[in-house]
Order: C-alpha cells, then sequence, then structure tokens
C-alpha cells in the first residue's frame, strides 16, 4: 500500500498534538511495512540537516526530499511554507511580518520586500492564497508519483488533498483532528469552515479522531454518517526511563496543565479550580506547561484570583522535559472546553501520573480508569484535584489501572485500522 | 424429597448524595434517588412478586412455603416511601408459611471489622422482625453469604439459632453435593444449609438468556431437573436476590410465570414438598461436617470478599469506616451512630469495583456512580465530614458514661 500523505512536522519539531498524531500514525504505518510519502510544510529546508538521513542530495530545482533513519519506508517532501499547525489568518500574518522583519536586520532596509522572501517560492501574505499555493505544489510534487491513496490532515492541507487526488485520479481520505467548533467556539469563521466544508464534501473518506468529533461533522457539516469513521489517535512508549525516583525532593504535590494555553484548552477552568483548592489545601502548587494566545492572560489570572505564587508557567517543553514535567506531577488535568481526542492524558498514564479529564473529549470515550467532569464544573473538578491528593489508594489504582489501560490504546491499531479503510475504499465496487 | 427451600434477600442501601469536600452539610443521603428507588423496585418487584408468592401460598393450602430476609434499612426505607409493601409482606407473615431470618440490620461487612458491632446490628435486626412480623428469627444469614467457620462459632455461641445459611461453593464441598444439610465444623448444635448455586443461578441469571442451551426454561422443566435429586439429595436450596423477579429479570421475560407454574409442577411428583430453612433444619441430620477456613461468598465467579475488597480504595474505606467506631459511639449521639451504621452497607464498597469494570454487567446496572472512583471519593468526603463531627462532640459535648 502506498500513500501519499499531507503532514505536519515530525520530531523534534513538534508543537503539539497534531504533529503528534501525524507522526505516530505514520511511524505505525512504516512498521506494517507501508510505504509513504510524507508532504510537510517546512520554512527552512536546510534545518533538518543535522538531523536526518538526507536521500538525495539538497537541490535548488528536483527532489529535495528525505529520509529518517528509524523510518525506513517514508519519504518526506517539505515544501517550502509558513503554514503551521493551528496557524489562524492572524497569526499566519504576523509571521510573515515577523520573517520580513527579520530579513530586513540581515540585509539592511534598502531591499524591496519582494526579493526578501526566500527561496524560489512566493509566499503568501494571506494564509488563504498561501493554504491554495500549496495545494498547486503539492499537486506538481505528486506528479509522476506512485501512489494507491491520497491521506490528508487538517484542514489546511484539505484543498492540497482536494489537488492531489483530482491530478492523480487516485481517492482521498481527509483526517479531521479538529473543527472550526472546536478551536473558535460558535464564533466560526466562515473562510475557514468553508474550507473544511468542502474537504470533508470533496473526500471519498473522512476519519476522525473521537465519536465526539465524528458527531460534529455530521451534524454541523452536513455530512452523512456511512462517510465517517473513527480511529482513535495512540501512543507509544517512548523507551524506558529508570524505576528510580529522579532525585527531585518534594513536600509540595504538584498538579499539572500541560497544552496549548488557548481558549479551547480550558486554562481558566484550571485556574479557578486551583483556587479552591488552595483554599483547603496547602502544600500544591499548580504547574501550567505550555504557551499559547492565552498565556499572558492566564498569568494575570493566576495574580488576580490570590494565587499567582502557587501556579508556575514553564513556557513550551519539548523532549525530555516533558518526561520530567510528567515525573514530577502527581496528578494531570484537562479540563478542555471541547477536545477532539486529547493525546496528552494518554502520555500521563503512560508515564504513571492520574489524569483528571474533561468530558467534553474524545479521548474521555476511550478512557475508563480517569477522572471526568464537565470542564465548567469548577467545583467537582476541584473535588476530585483534592480527592486524589489526599487519597493514596486512589491514585495509586488510577495510576496502575490506567497505565495498564494505555497499553491498549497504540499507534499500530490506528494504523491498521487506516489500511482496513484503505482497502475498503480500493476494493472494486 | 427432595424439600425445595426457597430463601429471597430483599435489600436496598440508602444512597449518598453527590457530596464534594467542600460541602459541610450533615445530610449525606439522597431522598430523592432512594424514594424514587424504592418505589420502583415496589412496583416492577415487590408488589407483583409478593403478590403472586401469596396468592400461591392460598392456593396450594400450605403446601407452599418460602422464606424471606429483609434488612433494616429496606424497612426503614418502606416506611417512608411504600408502606404498601409492608402490608403484603404483613400479609404473607399472617400465612404461617413465610419465614424470617435474620441477618445483619445494615447489611453490613461488621463481621470482618468488629464483632461487637456485628453482635449488636444482628440483635437489632431481630428486633425489627419481631417487632414487624411477630416472629423470632432462628435462622441466620450473614450479608451477601459471607461465612467462614469463626462466623459459625459465634452464631452459635449467641445461642438463639438454630441454622445458618450460606453458598455450596465448590471448593468447600469437593465431591459433596449442596443438597443435604450439614454441620459447620467445630460446631455442635448449629446446621449449615448450603445454596444450589447451580440451580439458583439458572432462576436469578440464566433464566432470559437466549444463548443458553437451555433456554426457555419452563416450570416443567425445572421441575424435572429438581425431581432428579430424588434419591441422592434431601434438599435442594435456591436462595437468590428477591429483585431476581421483576429487576433483575424483568416481566417480559416471563419470570412471573415461570413461578406461578413452579409449585404445581413441583408438587406433581408426590416425593417433593416445599420447606422454610427452619423446617430443613428440623427435618434431617446433618450427614457430614464442613470446614471452611477461609472466608466464602455467594458474589461473583470468585465466591470470595473481592467483589467488596479487591482493590486498595475499597480496603482503604472499609478501613477508615471502622476506625472511627470508638470514636461514634462515644458520642453517645444517635444521628451521628446511625450515619456510620447507613454507611457501613457493603453496597458502598461494592460500587467502588475496578474487577468488571471494563465489561458493563451486574456490577454496573445497579451502580448510582459513573465510575467506582466516583463513589470512593463520595463515600470518603461523607466519612471526612462524618469524622469531623465527632471531634465537635468531643470537644463541645458533655461526656457520658457508656452505657
Amino acid at each position: 500500500m502506498k500513500v501519499f500523505m499531507l503532514g505536519w512536522e515530525f520530531p523534534p519539531f513538534i508543537s503539539g498534538g497534531l504533529g503528534t498524531a501525524c507522526y505516530g500514525l505514520t511511524r505505525a504505518m512504516d512498521q506494517l511495512g507501508m510505504e509513504v510519502t510524507f508532504v510537510l510544510p517546512k520554512m527552512v529546508a536546510g534545518q533538518y540537516a543535522t538531523h536526518v538521513k538526507l536521500l538525495t542530495p539538497q537541490s535548488k530545482a528536483s527532489d529535495p526530499s528525505f529520509a529518517l533513519a528509524d523510518l525506513k519506508n517514508v519519504k518526506f517532501c517539505p515544501i517550502g511554507s509558513l503554514l503551521q499547525p493551528y496557524s489562524t489568518p492572524e497569526t499566519y500574518h504576523r509571521q510573515i511580518e515577523e520573517t520580513l522583519r527579520q530579513k530586513q536586520l540581515l540585509h539592511g532596509g534598502k531591499i524591496s520586500s519582494a526579493s526578501l522572501l526566500m527561496d524560489s517560492s512566493d509566499y503568501s501574505t494571506d494564509m488563504y492564497v498561501e493554504v491554495y499555493r500549496y495545494a498547486e505544489v503539492a499537486a506538481e510534487l505528486a506528479f509522476n508519483r506512485q501512489f494507491d491513496i491520497v491521506h490528508a490532515h487538517d484542514w489546511m492541507t484539505y484543498p492540497a488533498g482536494i489537488a492531489v487526488a483530482a491530478a492523480s485520479g487516485r481517492p482521498l481520505v481527509i483526517h479531521v483532528h479538529s473543527t472550526e467548533f472546536d478551536r473558535s467556539g460558535e464564533h466560526v469563521n466562515q473562510t475557514i469552515y468553508d474550507i473544511e466544508r468542502e474537504g470533508m464534501e470533496r473526500a471519498d473518506k473522512i476519519i476522525t479522531v473521537s465519536h465526539y468529533t465524528r458527531n460534529i461533522v455530521i451534524s454541523r457539516y452536513g455530512i452523512s454518517g456511512d462517510k465517517v469513521e473513527v480511529v482513535y489517535n495512540g501512543v507509544d512508549r517512548c523507551g524506558s526511563w529508570p524505576l528510580d525516583e529522579s532525585g527531585i525532593k518534594k513536600d509540595e504535590k504538584i498538579v499539572l496543565f500541560l497544552g496549548r494555553i488557548t481558549m479551547q484548552k480550558g486554562p481558566e477552568y484550571f485556574l479557578q479550580a486551583a483556587k479552591k483548592v488552595l483554599g483547603i489545601m496547602d502544600n500544591v502548587k499548580f504547574v501550567m506547561a505550555g504557551s499559547g494566545d492565552m498565556m499572558h492572560r492566564s498569568i494575570e489570572m493566576a495574580a488576580e484570583l490570590g494565587i499567582g505564587h502557587k501556579v508556575l508557567f514553564t513556557g513550551f517543553l519539548r523532549g525530555e522535559d516533558v518526561q520530567k514535567i510528567y515525573k514530577m506531577a502527581d496528578l494531570y488535568v484537562m479540563p478542555s472546553v471541547s477536545e477532539p481526542f486529547g493525546i496528552a492524558p494518554l502520555e500521563a498514564l503512560d508515564n504513571d501520573v492520574p489524569v483528571i479529564i474533561s468530558k467534553q473529549s474524545g479521548v474521555s470515550e476511550v478512557l475508563m480508569h480517569a477522572l471526568k467532569v464537565d470542564f465548567w464544573d469548577i467545583n467537582e473538578i476541584a473535588n476530585k484535584i483534592v480527592a486524589v491528593l489526599k487519597f493514596p489508594p486512589l491514585q495509586m489504582t488510577l495510576r496502575s489501572h490506567g497505565n495498564f489501560e494505555v497499553r491498549r490504546l497504540r499507534w499500530r491499531d490506528a494504523a491498521a485500522k487506516c489500511a482496513r479503510i484503505y482497502e475498503e475504499m480500493l476494493a472494486p465496487v | 424429597m427432595p424439600s425445595i427451600c426457597f430463601y429471597f434477600q430483599v435489600h436496598q442501601p440508602v444512597r449518598l448524595r453527590h457530596y464534594t469536600v467542600f460541602d459541610e452539610n450533615e445530610h449525606y443521603f439522597d431522598d430523592h434517588k432512594n424514594s424514587t428507588i424504592c418505589r420502583k423496585v415496589a412496583n416492577k418487584c415487590y408488589l407483583p412478586a409478593n403478590r403472586l408468592i401469596l396468592d400461591l401460598i392460598r392456593r396450594f393450602d400450605g403446601k407452599f412455603k418460602v422464606s424471606y430476609s429483609i434488612t433494616g434499612t429496606l424497612l426503614e426505607q418502606f416506611q417512608h416511601y411504600s408502606p404498601e409493601v409492608m402490608s403484603t409482606f404483613d400479609a404473607l407473615a399472617q400465612t404461617g408459611c413465610v419465614e424470617f431470618l435474620a441477618e445483619t440490620y445494615y447489611h453490613s461487612l461488621s463481621f470482618l471489622y468488629s464483632h461487637e458491632e456485628f453482635i449488636d446490628q444482628v440483635h437489632k435486626h431481630m428486633e425489627t422482625v419481631k417487632y414487624y412480623f411477630g416472629q423470632a428469627p432462628r435462622v441466620f444469614r450473614n450479608t451477601e453469604l459471607i461465612y467462614n467457620n469463626d462466623l459459625a462459632a459465634l452464631i452459635e455461641s449467641m445461642d438463639c439459632f438454630d441454622a445458618i445459611l450460606t453458598e455450596g461453593a465448590d471448593h468447600i464441598l469437593g465431591y459433596r453435593s449442596p443438597n443435604f444439610v450439614y454441620q459447620p465444623k467445630g460446631c455442635n448444635k448449629l446446621k449449615l444449609l448450603l445454596k444450589n448455586y447451580a440451580l439458583s443461578d439458572d432462576i436469578a441469571f440464566r433464566f432470559s438468556n437466549r444463548d443458553w442451551a437451555q433456554w426457555p426454561l419452563t416450570a416443567e422443566k425445572f421441575a424435572n431437573w429438581v425431581g432428579n435429586v430424588n434419591g441422592c439429595g434431601n434438599v435442594v436450596n435456591l436462595f437468590m436476590d428477591y429483585e431476581t423477579f421483576g429487576e433483575h429479570q424483568w416481566e417480559d421475560t416471563g419470570i412471573f410465570n415461570f413461578v406461578r407454574h413452579l409449585p404445581e409442577e413441583i408438587l406433581k411428583h408426590p416425593d417433593n414438598n416445599f420447606k422454610t430453612p427452619s423446617e430443613v433444619a428440623e427435618s434431617y441430620d446433618s450427614v457430614d461436617s464442613v470446614d471452611v477456613p477461609h472466608i466464602i461468598s455467594w458474589a461473583d465467579t470468585e465466591r470470595d470478599l473481592s467483589a467488596w475488597l479487591g482493590n486498595a480504595m475499597q480496603s482503604n474505606a472499609i478501613h477508615e469506616l471502622y476506625r472511627l467506631e470508638k470514636k461514634i459511639k462515644k458520642t453517645n449521639n444517635e444521628k451521628i451512630i446511625a450515619d456510620w451504621r447507613k454507611l457501613q452497607a457493603s453496597d458502598h464498597f461494592y460500587y467502588m469495583c475496578t474487577k468488571y469494570f471494563a465489561d458493563g454487567d451486574v456490577h454496573k446496572y445497579f451502580n448510582p456512580y459513573d465510575s467506582p472512583y466516583d463513589s470512593y471519593i463520595n463515600f470518603m468526603n461523607v466519612l471526612g465530614n462524618l469524622h469531623s463531627r465527632c471531634s465537635d462532640q468531643a470537644i463541645g459535648g458533655e461526656v457520658c458514661s457508656t452505657p
């Protein structure tokens, strides 16, 4: 099975769940023996020279693709673009401006903006135009390549998926990792909604990461149920870590929030619950690990609530730091307002940290050994936090059962399910 | 022979309301939920089943007999929520064909943690049964048929019982059959009646299971199986939850019809009869002594304590509960003591079981909580508040001499 995949990031440059999911799925497919051509947006092609084994030498015209040593069947094809996961039109525009500014600093202020844009591609300053330009380039890349299926992850690649599928005549699968309703609540961006909807209508099959998201696709985008399948995200143990404590002696309990600090993730509910907990328990600290558009607001909010000295902000964490923070945590809380899946709780459980998750999430469909709350129910969130910190038997039971439970949520099952979906799509009618 | 001995367990716990660590109200119980459930089960089970049994007793003119054990906590709830059920039990008591058994008033596991509390609860239950039904129980059964040699010794020492019921578990019987009367090892007077779990569970669990090879179970078929015991057994002990009739097995499975025809089918064979547990103990000598050094019960396939004490949360909760005994009793406050006792119902710990959490089965259907973790958190929050009430009492209340 040969897959033309339109994805996002790979380690160590993962910025969130979307990158993690794409990478996890691709890696599992590789292990199943599927061949994947993985197209992704990248600003600077040379950025990876030290991290990857180059398949073909860098050249300005032809195929700047490369491979990773441990992914034998995956070919990575970067397309120069400033598109990033979680971009909004505003953040994209800011990004372009920032890039221009940096170039001006390098070359002095006399050069025109047009020539400041790097490589030979013309980045558009308008994100929507960029999305369609990306689609064109992807279609060109696809030309003369052999593959059975096109698989596009998240809305920004849907036009590219449509273009490649149309040019090659192969069937299209789109993978819905989130919808505008998750990201923006009820005030959806109409243009993005239209792009999402077109992708869903033009696709031959839609994969969602949970029934929660599947229901949104059916009810808010008018798609027929038999076109939509659920493939849950997974988690893979990233190697074993030493069993002994890492020497961090702490008297204080640590309650962890790890994820993008943005409206969708419910940071204000986390802080309100923290305040209630601190009202009756003193030796606990709340850690918010991550960055995002609500980070500053959250720092202010913690101060306003009078708990600033008990809330720590670590900024964005990656790699080993993520493991370290899980090792220190007594509890992980995900008070998401609307979470299509939520991989972080699985990672927490994998690291022996019990979790409290919002019922308004996809992952609550698959986890049984987790405490569940309605995201708005601050009282109950606080109640459950106190209970976990106060009663060791509760923490122990959640940890051991939860850890056991995540072992059956592996990416290879997700990959196998995708393979089955591909086969059904390719079967002669 | 064989004598069919029916025993029905009748119980509802007093369920807790949602109680967070921030709650300070001293009323822990969900009256609305408890009353709704009590009335619902009354309509689906207690009333129709009682009426049916009453009818059968009258129709067969004393030949059809059954026995019940109704917990104190449920008797209290009948008074509050469905007194009409009490009148039907009253009528049953008056027939002279119904025996009432004794158990712990609060359906507790107190035998495992405090013999003093256990004995108090048994006495209280016996007084209550005497008060409502005019019978002094002579046969004892422990919560969920939990049993071992020590229990038998304790019951015998109380000197007011003739027999005790428990599960006819394979590992205590070995090659022997539950269809005889036995004697607990170490006892002289007490007799032991063992549940025939195969035949009991055919009615209580398998009755409506279409995948069962013997489905559908008719009264005639069942009577034949019972009849097969003739010649190799004296008694067939059919012990089950009363909710089998209408709740576990809904009316549309035909369970009431089955019961309606059962006495006549059984009595078609002139050798068969129905006896109450006391009558069984009186009629038959024990054929052997049974050694049960380790606790058994009638719960789940393991037939042990794992349904209530299998995980760390359960052991912790029950341990903390009984640790409060002295403090609670020292307050001499009726309300506090009653609350503490209502928390002893084995159901509270059953809800915390993580054993079959993955499979939706009997554990889940009757569980008012979404997860065992929620039930543990709720219980511990309530216990925490109860504990603080004791301390208040100790500080502000007067010192009374213990009664």
